[in-house]
């Protein structure tokens, strides 16, 4: 088994009286992908900026790269790149500018920087954006900075909170393509999101977390396996009908969630119970079948839907 | 979410000539909304700060000044009687442009307020005059508990020196307007009010006659006063509050020059706040 | 696996006392200042120098005719050479202020600047100082350049003036690590304002504009706890060279000033940045 490179053991996180995180266990190894995902306000920002070692956990054991945080936090953020959920950009300087500035917090040779803040230009589509304020950006254009700014340093691990939010798809798309060779680099990669498709893409394990706690950890195909079936048939019949149908048809199906718009069939073969249910004589408005994802996952452990 | 009402419709219940009517005063009821929730550190400073000032100068330095100008007096009265009126003009135009400026930039740009609003039927001009008529509100409730300071502090020697309050209102008024509309025009600046604050109104503060007679200043320095919308209202208050020798049509010239300002600061505030929100 | 250059700066420091929070690079903060002063703050910097330079133009010479000349020390004293020292101690605390709380807080909740600097290997520490030295470094530029102004204009008689510009580098440490203390205490934007209730009464009544002894007893017993009173009667005695023992009681009031802010700072720098 390769080594450990964050480790967390009973993780809390309190501010004052209200529990962000709590108590949670994971181990992030070597080279590896590792996924936070869970709806607004589940706690992994919270527990992003604890393993940055830029905020104090109230109780628990953690270890990135061996080290405590509270002991040895700027050593271990000279191994980080951390690109935050909300953009903390340097609005008094230019493009070129954050990353030069950057990089010298790490204490990087101005020699080195000026090859590397090319390199980023390139990498984040901003050479011609490159002596612009960055007030001036867009709210793409800053997340790409944003994130290129966290790539100056070559860091050991990179933490992404929901990273690619403002992204239009062709930058995400470069975006993906990007960690994935980063990955293979031997680069550690944690990141948080709320899309399922950008989690089931990137991530080689993830845990699921809900109100600070772990619901469950696996890769994205066995969270699937296990807390779902192959295929699901959504169906709508409007909104003051959807809850008098639920009873109905839960008889046609192994189990049956209801949302206020509409209703999730788990199934086997989404066509067959389709058909099975105009047999019973049902008439929905719409339906669709498609492949169980980690958004049913989430469902069947919270009961809640991820995006609301 | 749970208890919708029965939809009745904007046609219905929205009514879009009473918006276009008084549009404004919908916009000062927000904007008061959030400046009473300051209510108490703004009477704190409008009681303070001329309880300090004229304590201070008016006293303190007064105490110097007088001595040393003799039976004289300065224009024929007290230091403190000479300098109340100015700093009493000073306030409301400190406490409008606080209301005007600070709320502007907000709006436009903070947290873009401006643009929400202007997604209702409320136009850039109600939004223009709305943030006005607040800032109206302060400087007018600034001025008068500054006036009633100077009253305790004995320097309201003409029966007709309750008019001063209205001249430094309008004083307030015309500045703030201007300022709301150079806020206005400002796209992305965070260090506008130390700007402003240090190249603007310190200069204006400094040199308008406030401290002595602008006639003292070397004659390069003392156009300042004359486009100083300060110096016109402390010359009216030093009239109305101690009659101070002034001739009538000068007294007309500080009159209009204020209220000349006022229009445009107003004509130029609707204009740039329209086009803002249009952009 | 290669070691990059940041590792081994930051592993530079292993073992090193306050490795925890300092890494040993607040010149890369300061750097940082300078970048910003080319390309976007150099009006505001610009504008801190005016303005004592202005207050000297308007008080000085408007009010020198009416005021007439003051008694210092038994020596009559033109009023111009009276308030240009008192302009000097002002500027240098109006500068650290700002720098050090209002500065301070937008940086750190408005623009999370902080939060980016301190997700690299740099301490709050390295943060912290970098910030107060920028701020000393301007305002020694202040005090040399106003110097610079008022002494060719006789303004300042004794030769032992020019100790005032180390002085007011003093007074502005002093007021800089007490301000970021306070601002390690505020919660919120409105709090801050508390510390303009605090300046203006300060700024009018510590003897800027005429000597304290018209103030009853009492009320000067009062003034001369706040630190205005000695950083301007510390500028004053040194540019009309009134020097005596008093003068080095003033200094140790801002050294003692020094050494509470930054004690109270380092204590809060978690609190401060890290939260
Ligand atoms: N500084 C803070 N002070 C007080 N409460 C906080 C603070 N930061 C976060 N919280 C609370 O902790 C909880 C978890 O917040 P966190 O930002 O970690 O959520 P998240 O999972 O990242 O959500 P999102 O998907 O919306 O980004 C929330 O209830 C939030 O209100
Ligand atoms: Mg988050």
């Amino acid at each position: 088994m390769s080594e450990s490179l964050i480790r967390a053991r009973g993780l809390t996180k309190k501010f004052d009286d209200f529990t962000a995180v709590n108590g949670i266990d994971f181990d992030v190894l070597k080279g590896e992908s590792f996924g936070l995902l869970g709806p607004n306000g589940a706690g992994k920002s919270t527990a992003m900026r604890m393993i940055g070692a830029t905020s104090q956990r109230t109780s628990g054991e953690l270890t990135i790269l061996g080290k405590d945080p509270e002991q040895f936090g700027p050593q271990i953020r000279a191994h980080l790149g951390v690109v935050p959920q909300q953009d903390n950009l340097d609005t008094q300087l230019s493009v070129t500018e954050n990353l030069y500035i950057y990089g010298r917090y790490f204490g990087l040779s101005r020699k080195f920087l000026k090859g590397k803040i090319e390199e980023l230009l390139a990498f984040a589509q901003l050479e011609e954006k490159r002596s612009a304020k960055v007030e001036s950006l867009s709210g793409g254009m800053k997340r790409r900075l944003t994130i290129a700014r966290a790539l100056v340093s070559e860091p050991e691990i990179l933490m992404l909170d929901e990273p690619t939010t403002g992204l239009d798809p062709q930058a995400r798309h470069i975006l993906w393509d990007r960690l994935f060779r980063l990955k293979e680099d031997g680069v550690t990669l944690l990141i948080t999101t709320h899309f399922m498709d950008e989690a089931e893409q990137l991530c080689d394990r993830l845990v699921v977390m809900d109100k600070g706690s772990i619901m469950a950890e696996g890769s994205p195909a066995q969270l699937i396996k296990d807390y779902s079936t192959k295929e699901v048939l959504e169906v709508r019949f409007g909104s003051e009908r959807n809850a008098g149908m639920a009873n109905d048809l839960g008889q046609l199906c192994e189990r049956i969630e209801e949302l206020p718009d509409r209703i999730l069939m788990y199934t086997e073969d989404g066509e067959e119970l389709l058909e099975r249910v105009y047999k019973k004589g049902f008439h929905p408005k719409t339906s669709l079948v498609r492949r169980s994802s980690l958004e049913d996952v989430f469902l069947r452990l919270t009961g809640r839907t991820l995006v609301d | 979410m749970s208890s919708f009402q029965a939809r009745q419709g904007s046609l219905k219940i929205v009514d879009a000539a009473k918006v276009a009517a008084r549009g404004a005063l919908f916009v000062t009821e927000a904007r008061l909304r959030s400046m009473l929730k300051w209510v108490w550190l703004i009477i704190s400073i409008a009681i303070a700060n001329p309880v300090l000032y004229l304590i201070s100068i008016g006293l303190g330095l007064g105490s110097y000044i007088d001595q040393n100008a003799g039976s004289a007096g300065i224009d024929g009265v007290s230091y403190l009687t000479f300098l109340a009126p100015a700093l009493l003009a000073t306030a409301a135009i400190q406490g409008a442009m606080d209301e005007s400026v600070f709320p502007t930039l907000e709006g436009f740009k903070w947290n873009k307020t401006f643009f929400s609003m202007n997604a209702t039927p409320l136009s850039g001009n109600h939004i223009a005059m709305g943030v006005f008529f607040n800032s109206l509100i302060r400087t007018v409730f600034t001025a008068v508990l500054y006036w009633l300071v100077m009253l305790a502090f004995g320097v309201l020697e003409s029966p007709r020196a309750y008019l001063a309050i209205f001249t430094a209102v309008m004083a307030g008024a015309a500045f703030g307007a201007l300022m709301q509309a150079l806020a206005g025009l400002l796209e992305n600046e965070n260090m506008f009010f130390t700007i402003v604050e240090r190249f603007i109104i310190m200069p204006l503060f400094l040199f308008s006659g406030t401290f002595y007679p602008l006639s003292s200043m070397p004659i390069f320095l003392q156009w300042i006063g004359w486009i100083s919308p300060l110096w016109h209202a402390t010359e009216l208050g030093r009239w109305l509050t101690y009659g101070s020798e002034i001739s009538t049509s000068m007294l007309f010239v500080h009159f209009i020059f204020l209220n000349s300002i006022l229009a445009v600061g107003l004509f130029a505030s609707r204009r740039i706040f329209t086009r803002r929100l249009g952009k | 696996m290669i070691l990059s250059t940041a590792v081994a700066i930051a592993e530079a420091r292993m073992g090193k006392p306050g490795e925890k929070y300092y890494s040993g690079r607040s010149r890369a903060i300061m750097e940082r200042a300078y970048i910003a002063f080319k390309s976007s703050t150099w009006m505001i910097v610009i504008s801190g120098f005016v303005e004592p330079v202005l207050f000297l133009l308007s008080f000085g010479y408007g009010l020198k005719d009416l005021v007439g000349d003051i008694t210092v020390a038994g020596q009559p004293v033109g009023y111009v050479a009276f308030i240009a020292p008192a302009l000097l101690a002002t500027s240098a605390m109006n500068g650290a202020i700002y720098d050090s709380t209002m500065n301070v807080y937008f940086k750190l909740k408005h623009d999370r600047l902080y939060h980016g600097m301190l997700a690299t290997s740099l301490g709050p520490m390295d943060v912290a100082l970098g910030e107060i030295s920028w701020a000393l470094l301007r305002g020694l530029s202040y005090s040399i350049g106003f110097m610079a102004i008022v002494a060719p204009l006789g303004l300042i008689p004794s030769m032992w003036g020019i100790l005032a510009i180390p002085a007011a580098v003093l007074i502005a440490f002093g007021f800089a690590s007490f301000g970021m203390a306070v601002t390690s205490y505020m919660k919120s934007f409105q709090q801050l304002e508390i510390v303009n209730v605090v300046l203006l009464p300060m700024f009018l009544f510590s003897g800027s504009f005429y000597p304290l002894d018209v103030f009853p007893e009492w009320l000067q017993t009062v003034i001369r706890i706040f630190p205005l009173a000695h950083a301007i009667d510390l500028v004053r005695g040194l540019t009309l060279g009134n020097i005596s023992w008093a003068l080095a009681g003033h200094a140790m009031y801002f050294v003692v000033m020094i050494v509470i802010g930054l004690f109270f700072t380092t204590r809060r720098l978690n609190a401060l940045f890290m939260r």
